[in-house]
């Protein structure tokens, strides 16, 4: 692909700011030690830039917010990965070796092409577009990502889906070797996830290959992941190598591994509280220590695109 | 060896023990205030609750294993920095509310109360640290004395309160119980070490507290 000389937005400032940084925590000797004091929670992270992750050829796609995107910082390094470990930095540091080229998917299930496509047959022949998206976590707390990508949609009419296909499920890599939190069992591996034919035809449904212009970093489900900005973060799928068109209703992960607490839909709903705690607003990652949270909104705030695909379902019910 | 120390020994330990409890404390501060080039990281207050809960647990269990320690090492001033212990404990417990309080739901006592309410691990959370407040006001040597027996009785709370925290980490966490669960079997072993102490002295004719040093713990019988 050929490098994109634009220049974006936010460009200018987060970026450059996410460098400096780096180099300020860097340089600080202190902190180092001051970090292993604290117990080796040690939020000081080893510095690697973006430089080497590639530069996308994109177009500007629809449905953006213009709310201000988080840094790349926060993007890349407070992550909710499993396979690379628990810890919201554990995905940023385990999964810089993790190898993705090269990538194959396998398609099959309820559709007239399947078969193994190897990553640039996925993504090659698709446009690329920037969408900046509001991300919000089933954990409370939510950032603005300048995502790129291309809508599932398109992906998934290319293999040709029969009248049989109500369902696409999607499956993680599986390989302890390289992702390190597979080796406990803290959920069912491979990670499973799952969307109505429905959802995954919808324009918004995005098939996620970079973020802020650059190829995806590992740790944020390179190469392959999916963004559903209307549901909890925990359904965008990372590291995708399997996708199967269904007549059922998948078993997805956490619905397995908490089936009271987790459902297969996870649309954002500042009415529906998990069990343990409320949904009814969100941290912003970045703001200050001392803001306050905001009200999370229906739908996480695409409730005009996609409130008609739940018309008629008890969204208590169907959680 | 270590077991006994002059009273001025232990006088001038306390201050470098002290400042050593507010270490956690300090580097809080730091990283809250982005100084040094620390920082809490891109949800800073969620760190911050967790990390003043997380050492308000920590210093609950090392008030728990002074007894232990004391018993089975004969180093019997070790008692001496117990209090100490305990209010740190308390401090970072308090600390760990405060934030929760006003960082996170800005002193709104409606939603506070909802969360108490509502939320079954605040509720555990909010009930041992209501229970801590008597110990922390009785931990005088004045009130030491005022109470006499029944300050023992009253200072088992700490039993129930830790077992109380130590519920309430497990309870909140999202799947990985893998922390908590280590906090758990720390608490399990400093409380069986009681039960098991306790038994021994209550079996007459058996001579293994005196043989092996227990005597020491006889000795501190109904300490906590």
């Amino acid at each position: 692909m050929k490098p994109d000389n634009r220049i974006r937005s936010w460009e200018i400032t987060s970026e450059r700011n996410y460098m400096n940084r780096r180099q300020f925590v860097r340089d600080a000797g202190l902190a180092a030690g001051a970090a292993f004091a604290a117990g080796g929670a040690g939020l000081v992270l080893p510095s690697r830039a973006s430089a080497n992750l590639a530069d996308l050829e994109t177009v500007q796609g629809p449905y953006s917010t213009d709310e201000t995107p988080n840094t790349w910082e926060d993007i890349t390094t407070y992550n909710n990965f499993y396979e690379f470990g628990t810890g919201k930095e554990d995905p940023y540091r385990n999964a810089q070796d993790f190898v993705t080229e090269p990538w194959t998917v396998k398609v099959g299930g309820e559709c007239d092409k399947p078969g193994k496509y190897a990553y640039e047959d996925i993504a090659g022949p698709h446009t690329l577009e920037d969408r900046v998206y509001r991300h919000r976590c089933v954990e409370a707390w939510s950032m603005v990502v300048p995502w790129v990508g291309f809508p599932l949609g398109d992906l998934l009419k290319r293999f040709e889906p029969n009248s049989k296909a109500k369902y696409v499920r999607f499956k993680t890599l599986y390989d302890p070797d390289q992702m390190p939190g597979q080796r406990r069992a803290v959920l069912r591996w491979p990670y499973v996830e799952g969307l109505t034919i429905a959802e995954a035809m919808h324009p918004l449904t995005l098939m996620v290959v970079g973020v802020y212009g650059k190829e995806l970093p590992n740790q944020n489900g390179a190469p392959l992941r999916l963004v559903i900005p209307w549901k909890y973060g925990f359904k965008g799928i990372k590291s995708i190598v399997e996708i199967e068109f269904t007549s059922r209703q998948p078993k997805t992960s956490w619905a397995v591994a908490a089936p009271r607490e987790y459902g297969f839909y996870a649309n954002v709903n500042p009415e529906v509280d998990h069990p343990r705690w409320s949904q009814a607003r969100e941290r912003r990652i970045g703001a200050s220590v001392f803001a306050a949270k905001q009200p999370t909104l229906m739908f996480n705030g695409y409730a005009e695109q996609v409130a008609s695909l739940y018309d008629g379902l008890d969204l208590r019910k169907n959680f | 060896m270590l077991k006994t120390l002059a009273p001025g020994t232990i006088r001038a330990l306390k201050v470098p023990v002290f400042l050593l409890c507010l270490v956690p404390l300090a580097i809080i501060l730091l990283e809250t205030f982005g100084l040094a080039g620390m920082s809490l990281g891109a949800n800073p207050v969620e760190e911050l609750i967790h990390r003043c809960g997380k050492w308000g647990l920590k210093f609950l269990l090392i008030t728990l294993a002074v007894t232990p320690l004391r018993g089975l090492t004969g180093w019997n001033w070790l008692i001496r920095f117990r209090r100490m212990f305990g209010l740190f404990a308390f401090f970072y417990i308090l600390l760990h509310f405060l934030v929760y309080a006003g960082l996170d739901q800005r002193f709104d006592l409606a939603v506070i109360l909802e969360d108490i309410a509502e939320r079954p691990y605040i509720t555990i959370g909010m009930a041992a640290l209501v229970l801590l407040v008597p110990l922390a006001v009785t931990s005088t040597k004045g009130m030491m004395r005022r109470l006499g027996r029944r300050w023992k009785q009253l200072h088992r709370l700490v039993y129930p309160i830790a077992i109380l925290g130590v519920w309430h980490f497990y309870w909140q966490v999202k799947l990985d119980t893998l922390e908590p669960i280590i906090y758990a079997a720390i608490l399990a072993a400093l409380l069986g070490y009681r039960l098991v102490s306790s038994r021994r002295r209550r079996a007459p004719g058996r001579p293994t507290d005196s043989r092996n040093g227990h005597d020491r713990t006889a000795h501190a019988r109904r300490s906590l």
